[in-house]
């Protein structure tokens, strides 16, 4: 159901029609009611109604009419995308940093515009996700630690503003240049970029918390690893960016990085699926695992052709680049649409709770 | 203002922690299942007081239910659950084993049997009489006698938010629209909140949703209007049998300890409390329920647990990724400084 609630709603609000309010069970397995089925065969196991023969056997338990427990997250891919586009500023702000230190004016180029260009495209994706985007500064009424988005909400405005400061010297027009305005922008440039480079690890690492910090069980349960796929996705996709716009010689660091990252995001993911318990089963089937094995083919591809050829050819830089980025892109879809599979069925949530509680270990205050 | 159980474990006042000076005591609901009747006069009651828009007109083959769960267009919900299973004071120790189907998909399967043999395939459904070899109408226990006994029961149990100590939806949403009033409940200001969903996701118990056309979170309001004029929420006054009960929190806690007793006398040997305690997951509920069997057949969460228990460890692997990134940069560039 990625995609549909959101856009439907929008339609709804925007064309002003009266519209048929959806189900309450909007994205339940069973929303429609089985009175005729035809020549399915009705699984009869304590869990509801399964659907097909899984290959692992189902896991035994009871339900509600095989119904969710939880609700399948409202957000669209809007916020997968967004968590690839503030990766991606963050760690472009790095490289900018970098090359402004050692002397590498287009790399430091194109870490700051590119920090700024997908900054941009984040703040869209983050509005337009929500149900009245209108009202999005209310986010900026309460600074609240327990809640991930509001941290993250105030790690995005003073990367924000530090981010445009540092990439306006590389957008000023060059009548500009030597006005007073001109030479403050100028100077600073570097300030402005070692700030944002010093915020920009927050940013690419706080997403995984606000995933994590849900009850939805494939999120919740990856919270050991989660920011550590994020983080070095984003130094992967920023590194590939880096090398595909940049001119082979000045981009050694921006491979470097990619490489670095690459290896990090490919350990980091199959430590996470050997780590997890019932929630692996999310990550592993279906779409989630399609988008994820597609990711993981075009990080490793990436990470080959960034280490062997990108040095030597800009044409592979290019390519190398590309794939690093789809694979961070598709790595952040995957983890997203795992999440809302493991709300989907009731298995997710019910059957680890059932387990506590059969083996008299629930969770409890005073047994910690 | 907070102590150190802020975010987990067991909170003596719960509108002081949230800084409410002199609150009155926390109220709640007690939820009694065993004498739930299933009339859904609570879930009239609520969409009628909160004007509350209707979530379609289903026919969800789900026993009586029709409303499915709890969302944003149902803050009230009466679940009923089939089971082939004798009443207390029969009971000849068969609990432990699964429940039966429901006896919907019994009948589903019926239906689908007859359909199958049928000459146009159910085609001439509503056109013509059609004996489909539906079992009888007939309700258990309509004959009045002990012949017409059988070992079905019926579960009914009438499902709200659960107002939890430590509410994972409050503790995620970025706005403050979600607040914990003066009574200790939960509640969304709806003038406030921008439709960011996450307390959608943050809430263990599958309650609050997103309203369709509307973007804004709403659940119940344990009828904070109505409590703030000194009035009993809507659904427990609508309530004939007062299955559910209204009132101050450890009043309905001790209510709810000697009802279990009773019943335990009586029998009822499978009634149990959910959500009461305050060393549990959440933190104990301000709504809690009496229920014949386990949570999951009511749809409930077994084990819930409050997303934010973790939030000091989830932001020391963020902390450790964000260094893993930042050394990564650095070395990026110190690495081959020759080339």
């Amino acid at each position: 159901m990625t995609g549909t609630p959101g856009d439907h709603e929008d339609r709804g609000r925007h064309d002003g029609l009266p519209r048929r309010e959806p189900l309450s069970d909007d994205g339940a397995l069973d929303h429609r009611a089985r009175m005729f089925i035809g020549e399915r065969d009705v699984g009869r196991g304590k869990g509801g109604g399964r659907r097909e023969q899984a290959v692992v056997p189902e896991a035994e338990f009871r339900s509600y009419f095989g119904r969710a427990v939880l609700k399948t997250p409202v957000w669209d891919w809007k916020i997968p995308a967004y968590f690839f586009t503030g990766g991606l500023s963050a760690g472009s702000a790095l490289l900018a940093a970098g090359a402004d230190l050692t002397a590498r004016p287009a790399l430091r180029r194109t870490g700051r515009v590119g920090a700024l260009v997908t900054l941009g495209a984040s703040t869209y994706l983050l509005i337009a996700d929500l149900g009245r985007p209108e009202r999005f500064h209310h986010m900026l009424r309460v600074a609240k630690p327990t809640s991930p988005m509001s941290v993250g909400t105030w790690i995005l405005a003073a990367y924000g503003s530090v981010a445009a400061l540092a990439a306006a010297p590389e957008l000023m027009p060059r009548r500009l240049r030597h006005t007073v305005v001109g030479r403050l922008l100028d100077a600073s440039g570097r300030p402005a970029t070692l700030a944002s480079a010093a915020v920009a690890p927050a940013l690419a690492s706080y997403s995984a918390v606000l995933l994590s910090q849900t009850a939805v069980p494939a999120w919740h349960e990856a919270h050991p690893y989660l920011p550590f796929v994020f983080t070095g996705s984003a130094a992967a996709s920023a590194g590939g960016l880096g090398m595909a716009l940049v001119p082979v010689r000045e981009a050694a660091p921006a491979r470097r990085f990619a490489v670095c990252g690459a290896a990090l995001e490919l350990a980091a993911s199959l430590r996470m699926e050997a780590g997890l318990g019932l929630a692996r089963e999310a990550y592993r089937t279906g779409r989630a695992h399609r988008l994820r094995r597609a990711s993981e083919y075009l990080t490793v591809g990436g990470l080959a052709c960034t280490a062997l050829l990108a040095g030597r050819s800009r044409a592979a830089a290019v390519a190398g680049g590309l794939a690093l980025m789809a694979g961070g892109l598709l790595q952040r879809l995957g983890v997203f649409e795992a999440g809302v599979v493991s709300t989907r069925d009731p298995k997710y949530a019910t059957v680890p709770q059932r387990h506590r509680l059969d083996r008299g270990r629930p969770v409890r205050s005073d047994s910690r | 203002m907070s102590s150190r159980h802020s975010l987990f474990g067991p909170l003596e006042d719960v509108a002081a922690d949230a800084g409410h000076t002199d609150p009155p005591p926390r109220v709640g609901f007690f939820t009694d299942t065993s004498i739930c009747i299933g009339c859904k006069a609570c879930e009239v009651a609520c969409k009628e007081w909160n004007l509350v828009p209707d979530d379609g007109f289903n026919v969800l083959g789900m026993s009586f239910d029709n409303t499915g769960m709890l969302g944003a267009d149902s803050w009230r919900h009466v679940a009923f659950v089939e089971q082939a299973l004798p009443l207390g004071g029969q009971n000849p120790g068969l609990s432990g084993l699964p429940i039966g189907p429901s006896g919907s998909e019994e009948q589903a399967e019926v239906a689908a049997a007859g359909l199958r043999h049928d000459e146009r395939g159910g085609g001439e459904l509503g056109t013509g009489p059609v004996d489909l070899g539906m079992p009888s109408f007939q309700r258990p226990g309509d004959t009045g006698g002990a012949e017409g006994r059988t070992d079905f029961r019926w579960l009914m149990m009438s499902d709200v938010c659960k107002h939890c100590t430590h509410a994972g939806c409050l503790d995620v949403c970025p706005t403050g629209a979600l607040f914990r009033t003066e009574f200790g409940t939960v509640v969304v200001q709806q003038d406030i909140c921008n439709g960011c969903g996450y307390c959608v996701s943050g809430c263990p118990f599958g309650v609050i949703d997103r309203r369709h056309g509307d973007g804004r979170a709403q659940k119940c309001t344990l009828c904070y209007d109505r409590l703030r004029d000194g009035m009993e929420p809507a659904c427990a006054k609508a309530c004939p049998t007062d299955s559910i009960q209204f009132g101050p929190l450890d009043e309905l806690r001790e209510r709810a300890r000697l009802r279990v007793e009773q019943l335990h006398e009586d029998g009822v040997t499978e009634a149990r409390l959910y959500g009461d305690d305050p060393h549990d997951g959440v933190g104990g509920s301000g709504a809690f329920f009496l229920l014949l069997d386990d949570p999951e057949v009511y749809g409930l969460p077994p084990d819930p647990v409050v997303p934010t228990r973790d939030l000091g460890t989830m932001w020391k692997y963020a902390g450790m990724a964000a260094g893993v990134l930042a050394a990564a940069a650095v070395s990026a560039f110190a690495g081959g400084r020759g080339r």
